[in-house]
Parts: structure tokens; sequence; C-alpha cells
């Protein structure tokens, strides 16, 4: 298989990562994408060694940060595929600004967060998706706080594409993310994904009972209202495409790199006689 | 009307002073007069203090020039434009003997200070002229090309040069200037006995630091800019944004500096040369992810304008009190270039050179800065620009099979390749990894890959340019500084001289990888050495005890404002007899 790498996974087994491996390798292939002009952008945590097991340019960046490097390499050479994997901790506790700004700024990529409900790395805090009075090693007596709502989060912020998928269905879940890297704008996916070892609340067995797939069931995505109705609802909880729309993106702003990607340009003769004019 | 009679007795050299309250154009009319004073031929430097204020406060703008060449601002004050009454109370006892105050009597009430007093009714004035953006701020440049004969037209040059793109704003400033000038020139028949005799010289631009950075930038193909805005290097995002379409560069106001950093790394990473700018605060934030170019050797620039810490400090002030920091922040070990540019001509080939550096030596490369650097302005001849060459490092070609992107070589540095390039695919990871990007824990691997990226300061080392010496090369004393402190010190030499005392100095542009072999030497050779520093506990002199084992006294200022030449020559004579 040209995705696989020399290496692999070590995360534990039965892990959630595994079915989200699954269907980004299976996506990346359904959509005929050559390795070399996908870029893998991850953070720290039980996700973020992802891009070690898959065929394409990586970069395993520090915890929170993947969106910011991400976006900016798109914009770097946007002729590239840009994919961003993130944890739940990673993209909503240390990263959830650059989250919020990268909805809104509306660059062409990708985001998959890997949404566990639990520190895995660490061995077993409270996440911010935890749900009130999740007990963990950091929240013994049962967590006080409630959790982000990361598809609202989205929707508040102008996100163009706004979907959630179930590790535990892979093949639904490699429907979205391909549905994803198609959308022209910045797409979500939030992908519950359950954790053998430390979370047993959130188990293989609760998703598949209190989720519900969206498509045929009447969901209309290009409504907001239907969308921010969607993405409030628990228990259970929806899954597939809540929201897509048509928006401009940041670089149809941008006539710096409308006609070549800003990795393509040349700069061994750039002339700034004109500016030193204006200085005269 | 009278007219003015007085005989000049000095040409071409003086200090000219304006100070009133936030708002009210002071940083406009000092531009403006740098720039007239430019146009006659003289060679100008600026400098400008203000509180973190956008209304009130008080705020001055300096402007010395000569036909000398200076490198710094002045102490004592010939004429001093007071827009309000705080500028009086302040700087008049900063007056040279003869100095002259030009005041609105219906603002600053009686003035008794020991000058030559020239009472304009700048109130008055403006009550009568029709235009709007009119401000006080105009009509006392005019005043102030009369009082020290500077021929109306170089303001008038100035000022279309400034209003340049709205013509109805340069004529009615024009206009209003006229009316100060003329005001001045018929109501006092004595003026200050300092005239502009205008002089031949060279084309020059008027540029401050930030200006030389950003132009230093472009000119070395930066394509990608992610600067959250923060004083004192704020100017270099504004002239990034405004030149983005004609230079296609990609300007971002990021949500944040951590943000700043790493956009700038993934920028770099795809193969774009990117920077980020910003000040200690900022930088704060974003220590974690320059450990992480660090790691991934991916090629960066940071620019990084100091100012008085801690913590917020004062925002608008200046001080090099970040040196420790800039070599040390974030965890671990790796290697990194310092470059601490001292004058306008510094800034621009140190903006250029670390695009080179970082892409060559694939590592972070830090500019530190500082305000006053920042923010002089420096009349100097334009960069030239034909020498320079742009240097991208080592690009892998096509190759099959695994991407050895992190290979050992002899020099630590491993061609790259670039995401989209078939054959180059790698991982770059901020866990330690292998040769090829995998991640590893073994402890031979682990230690070779410390190895091969430490072992880069070695070679950078031999190639970074070597410390400069001014002065003759037997002196009394030898000054030993970095960044900033280069005009005030070079401004100093010869008031030194004048005090009987040969100096020589030492300036360190090139910081780190640090060149202790040549300031052993000086050390070894000096008959006394000292520091000028700009910050409290003598970063400076730790580092060269750290780097040489020698010790070395620092003189030291940290209140937030620059040495100046007087200063810095006060300090050492006091060092000299003192000490030793």
């Amino acid at each position: 298989m040209m995705l696989e790498t020399k290496t692999n996974p070590t995360w534990c087994p039965g892990c959630g990562n595994y079915g989200i491996l699954g269907a980004l390798k299976g996506a990346i292939t359904e959509l005929g994408l050559a390795p070399h002009n996908v870029l893998i952008v991850a953070g720290v945590g039980c996700h973020g060694h992802e891009p070690q097991w898959v065929n394409t340019y990586g970069f395993q960046t520090i915890h929170g940060r993947t969106l910011p490097l991400a976006q900016a390499a798109k914009l770097a050479n946007h002729e590239l595929t840009v994919i961003a994997v993130a944890g739940d901790g990673d993209c909503l506790d240390e990263g959830m600004s650059h989250f919020i700004h990268a909805c809104r700024r509306n660059i062409d990529m990708t985001l998959l967060v890997h949404n566990n409900g639990v520190f895995g790395l660490t061995t077993g805090q409270t996440s911010p998706t935890s749900g009130k009075g999740f007990v963990s090693k950091s929240t013994p007596f049962g967590s006080p706080e409630p959790p982000v709502n990361s598809l609202a989060l989205a929707l508040e912020a102008g996100a163009s594409f706004v979907s959630r998928g179930f590790a535990g269905d892979p093949k639904h879940l490699q429907e979205l993310v391909v549905k994803a890297i198609k959308h022209r704008g910045f797409s979500l996916v939030e992908i519950f994904q359950p954790c053998v070892v430390w979370n047993k609340v959130n188990t293989y067995d609760f998703w598949r009972q209190n989720t519900y797939k969206l498509e045929g069931a009447g969901h209309n995505p290009s409504s907001r209202e239907a969308a921010w109705r969607k993405s409030h609802e628990k228990e259970p909880w929806p899954l597939g495409v809540v929201y897509q729309t048509t928006t401009q993106m940041l670089t149809d702003h941008l006539p710096q790199i409308a006609k070549q990607t800003l990795v393509k340009q040349p700069i061994g003769k750039i002339d700034i006689t004109p500016l030193l004019e204006e200085y005269s | 009307m009278p007219k003015q009679t007085a005989r000049s007795t000095r040409t071409n050299k003086f200090v000219w002073l304006i100070g009133g309250e936030a708002g009210y154009g002071i940083l406009t009319a000092g531009e403006i007069f740098a720039r007239a004073c430019m146009h006659a031929g003289l060679n100008v430097f600026t400098s400008t203090e203000y509180p973190s204020l956008i209304r009130g406060g008080h705020n001055t703008f300096m402007v010395r020039a000569s036909d000398q060449e200076i490198n710094a601002h002045g102490e004592k004050i010939d004429a001093l434009i007071a827009l309000n009454k705080e500028t009086i109370e302040r700087h008049a006892h900063e007056l040279n003997t003869g100095g002259g105050i030009i005041f609105d009597p219906e603002v600053c009430g009686e003035v008794s200070a020991k000058a030559k007093l020239y009472p304009v009714p700048f109130s008055k004035i403006l009550s009568e002229l029709t235009a709007e953006s009119i401000m006080v701020n105009t009509v006392a440049l005019g005043a102030s090309a009369a009082l020290l004969e500077l021929d109306f037209s170089y303001i008038e040059s100035a000022i279309a040069k400034v209003f340049g793109k709205k013509p109805k704003a340069t004529e009615q400033n024009v206009a209003a200037s006229q009316i100060g000038y003329s005001h001045i020139k018929n109501t006092f028949p004595e003026n200050l006995g300092i005239s502009v005799k205008p002089a031949k010289a060279p084309q020059r631009i008027l540029v401050t630091g930030n200006d030389a950075l950003a132009l230093g930038a472009v000119a070395a193909g930066c394509k990608f800019a992610a600067i959250y805005p923060m004083t004192p290097t704020s100017q270099v995002l504004h002239r990034l944004a405004a030149w983005q379409q004609k230079y296609n560069i990609v300007v971002m106001q990021p949500e944040d500096e951590i943000a700043g950093i790493n956009a700038a790394i993934g920028v770099s990473f795809a193969g774009v040369r990117s920077l980020t700018a910003t000040s200690g605060g900022g930088f704060s934030l974003m220590a974690e992810a320059l450990g992480m170019a660090g790691m991934t050797e991916t090629p960066l620039v940071v620019i990084w304008g100091q100012r008085p810490g801690p913590s917020t400090g004062l925002p608008t002030r200046t001080a090099q009190g970040d040196l420790q920091f800039a070599l040390h922040a974030s965890q671990g070990e790796f290697p990194r270039i310092v470059l601490a540019p001292g004058d306008i001509d510094e800034c621009f080939h140190a903006a250029y050179e670390a695009f080179n550096l970082a892409e060559r030596w694939q590592l972070p490369v830090i500019i530190l800065v500082d305000k006053h650097v920042c923010e002089c302005y420096k009349s100097t001849t334009p960069f030239d620009t034909r020498n320079l060459k742009i240097d991208r490092g080592q690009f892998a070609s096509a190759g099959s099979g695994e991407f050895p992107r992190y290979k050992i070589t002899e020099n630590g540095v491993s061609p790259r390749a670039l995401p989209g390039q078939p054959g180059g695919i790698f991982r770059a990871v901020s866990d330690e990894h292998d040769e090829y990007g995998y991640l590893t824990e073994e402890p031979t691997t682990c230690k070779a890959m410390n190895d091969k990226r430490m072992r880069k300061l070695e070679y950078i080392a031999r190639e970074l340019p070597e410390p400069v010496l001014y002065g003759p090369a037997k002196a009394d004393v030898t000054i030993i500084g970095w960044g900033s402190t280069k005009g005030s010190i070079l401004d100093a030499l010869p008031l030194l001289q004048a005090k009987g005392i040969a100096s020589s100095f030492l300036h360190i542009n090139y910081i780190w990888p640090f060149p202790a072999g040549t300031l052993s030497r000086t050390l070894d050779d000096a008959k006394l050495a000292v520091c000028i520093e700009q910050n409290a506990t003598g970063q400076l002199a730790l580092l060269i005890r750290e780097q040489t084992g020698k010790s070395v006294q620092s003189l030291l200022k940290y209140d937030g404002r620059q040495w100046t030449p007087e200063q810095v020559a006060a300090a050492v004579e006091k060092f000299v007899k003192g000490g030793a």
C-alpha cells in the first residue's frame, strides 16, 4: 500500500484511532490524491503520532498548535491538500483560540478532531469534552465543568463545513472525510473516538447506542437554523454533515497568490528601489 | 514690521525638539522637519519619547541635524517647540545657552525660562484658517524653519513627501506652515544665531530601524509575515501590509503571537521565506515554538524588539534586557543564531542575512533589536543591494524510497525536501526522531541527532562576521557594546577624545554564536575595557565571562531611555578616572 510507512501504530489495542487512521487513508486513496501533495499536521496527544503511519508529508507540532501551522502551510502552497489532525485537549483546550479563528478565517483545509473525552497520553485526566461529573485522575469527585460543544462553536464562528463522525464506523467516517476534503473552505469533522483504557463511559457500545445518522433523517445541512439545532442535540447525538455552505475563503481575497502559489514565486531578483524612493 | 538682523554664528548643527500631548501630530511634525533638514543636505538622527497612550501624555520628537556624521540623539536642545506648557516645564533646562523656545502664549501662559522666547499665537492663527485638517504642529514647522534660517522650500518639499498622495492636504499644510514661517520672520528681529546652509549631499533616505528591517525582508524574498501587533515592532507589520500586493507577500495578523510563530514555521516548512515580529512579551508566548523550529530544523526568522520589562513594563520605552532570554528561550538545547543590529544599515542587512542564515543552517534566527533602533529615524544612503545574494541552503533532488530528511552530516545540515515534491516525503517531528523523521527514543540515535543539530554552531561560528573595532588601535579604554548602543557610543568617542581619553569601541552585531575568540583577544589587548549596556544586570558582561572566562565591568542604564553620547562619555570618563 502506498500510504503505508515502515513503522506500525503503537496505539492501545482497540483504540478508536485505528478506525480514524483507516478512514483517513481510505479517503486519501478514494480521492486519488498523490501522497506527496498531501500534508498532515498533528498536535500532541495519542492522535499526534498519526503522521508516522500515513506516507504523506507530515508535521507533528506542539500541543494545541496544529491549526496555525496547517493554515499557514496551505497559504504557502495552496496546491497541497492540508489535513490537520488534533485531539480534544489539543484543539479545544490548548488550541481553542486557533480553532475559533480558523473557523472564521475559512482557509481550504480539513480538521479532524479526535474526541475521546479524556486525556489519553498523560494517563487519564478530564478533557474539555468530558461530560460534567466525569470521574478521572484529575477529577476524582467528578468534573464540575460542563463540556464544550465544538460543533456549535464552529457554527457560531462561521465554519462552512461542520460534521461529526464515529471512529467505530470507519466507512461512514471515510465518506465524511472525503466530503470534508472536497469542500472548498475550512472543514471540521469531529470524531467520537472511544478510549478503551481511560474513558469507561464513552465506549464503542455507548456511541453505537447513543448516535444516529443524519443522512435519511430529513436534515437539511444547508440550513443554519437546522444545523444549530442539530449541533445541540444529545442522547442520541447526530452523526453526518451538520452544516455545509458555500462562502468566500480567505484566499479569495489574496491577489498575491491568485496566479501562482507563494512557494513557486521566484525571489532571486526583487527590486526594492521603488520602496526606497518612498523614503527619500 | 522689524526685519531679522541677527548674524548667524553657527551653521548646520543643532538639536530641535517638539513636545506636546499625543494626538497633536508630534510624530508627523518631527518626521517632516527631519526630512526637510535631510533635503537641505544635513545628516539627521531623530529620537521620539512617548507614553503608552493615544491621547494626552507627554510626547516629544527630537531632531539632531548636522553636516557631520551623526549616529545618535543629543542631550542639549537649541530650538524647543512647545505645543503645551508641560514641554517648557520638562525641557527648558535642557536648552543650550542661547537656545530658544517657540510657544503659544495663550496655551503656555507667561514663560520665565532663561532662553530666547518666540511667542507665536498658534491658536489664533488656526482659528483664522478654514482648513479642518490643519493642526498646530504644521504652523510650528514653518516657525521652526524661520528660526533656524532653513529655507522654506525644504519644509514645502518635506510636506509634499509626507502628504504626497493627498494634494489638497499638502497644499493646506504648506499654506499653514507658511503663516508660521512669516510670523517668525516678521515679528522677531533676533533669530537663534543658528542657520542651515544647504549643502550638497548624495541622495539619502530617512528611515527607521523598523523600515530597514521590513525593507531587508522584502529584498530577501520574504513572502509571508504573521505578526501580532506589539510595540516597538508593529511598524514592520504596517510596512509589509502596505507593500503586500505590490510584492506578493501574504501578510497576516494572527490571533496571537503563538499563532504568529507557528504560522511562520508552517510557511517556512512549505518552502517560503517567512517572518514574525514581536517584543519580549509576545516572544514569551512564542518560546515553545522556537524550540520546535530548532527540533524540526525549520528555518525561521523572528524580529524581537526589546522594551523594558518585566511584564508589560514600559511599553513604549527602550531596553536591552532580553539578551540572556533570547539566547536561552525554550526548553532543551538547540542551535540558534542571534543578530543584534546597532543601526539602520545593520538592520537592513540583518533582515536580509537572517533569511539566508535561517535557510542555510535550517534553524531559528532572532533579530534582537529594541525600541530605540526600531523607531529612531536616521538619514542614510539608500541600501545597496547589488552585492547581496540569496542563499536558500540545500534542497534534495527527487529520490526514490524513504527520504532521509535528517541525514547525519558533518556540519549538521541535511538537504531539505518541500511538501509537494515527489520522492521527498518525510515527517517533521517535534519529538526526537531518526534520520527519516520517525520517532525514536533509542539512546544512540537520540544522542547522534542532538549532536548533529548542535554541530551546526561550530560551523556557523566560523562564518559569521566578527565584531568591528572602531577608533584607535591603541586606546586608553575600549568600550564594548551590542545592538542599539552603537550610535551613542560612536558619538561618545570624540567627546572622550576631547576630555583627553583615547577610546575605542568594539561593537557586537552577530552576537550568537558568540565571538568568544575576538572578545578574549580584545580583553587581553585592551589597556582598560568596559561594557555599555541598557539593562540592570550587565547581561553582555555575564555572557563575556561565561564564554571567555574573563571579567569585565558593565556601565548600566535601565530607566527606559537610551544612553546619550554625553552620558556614555561621562560614565566612561568616570570609570577611567575612578577605576582601573
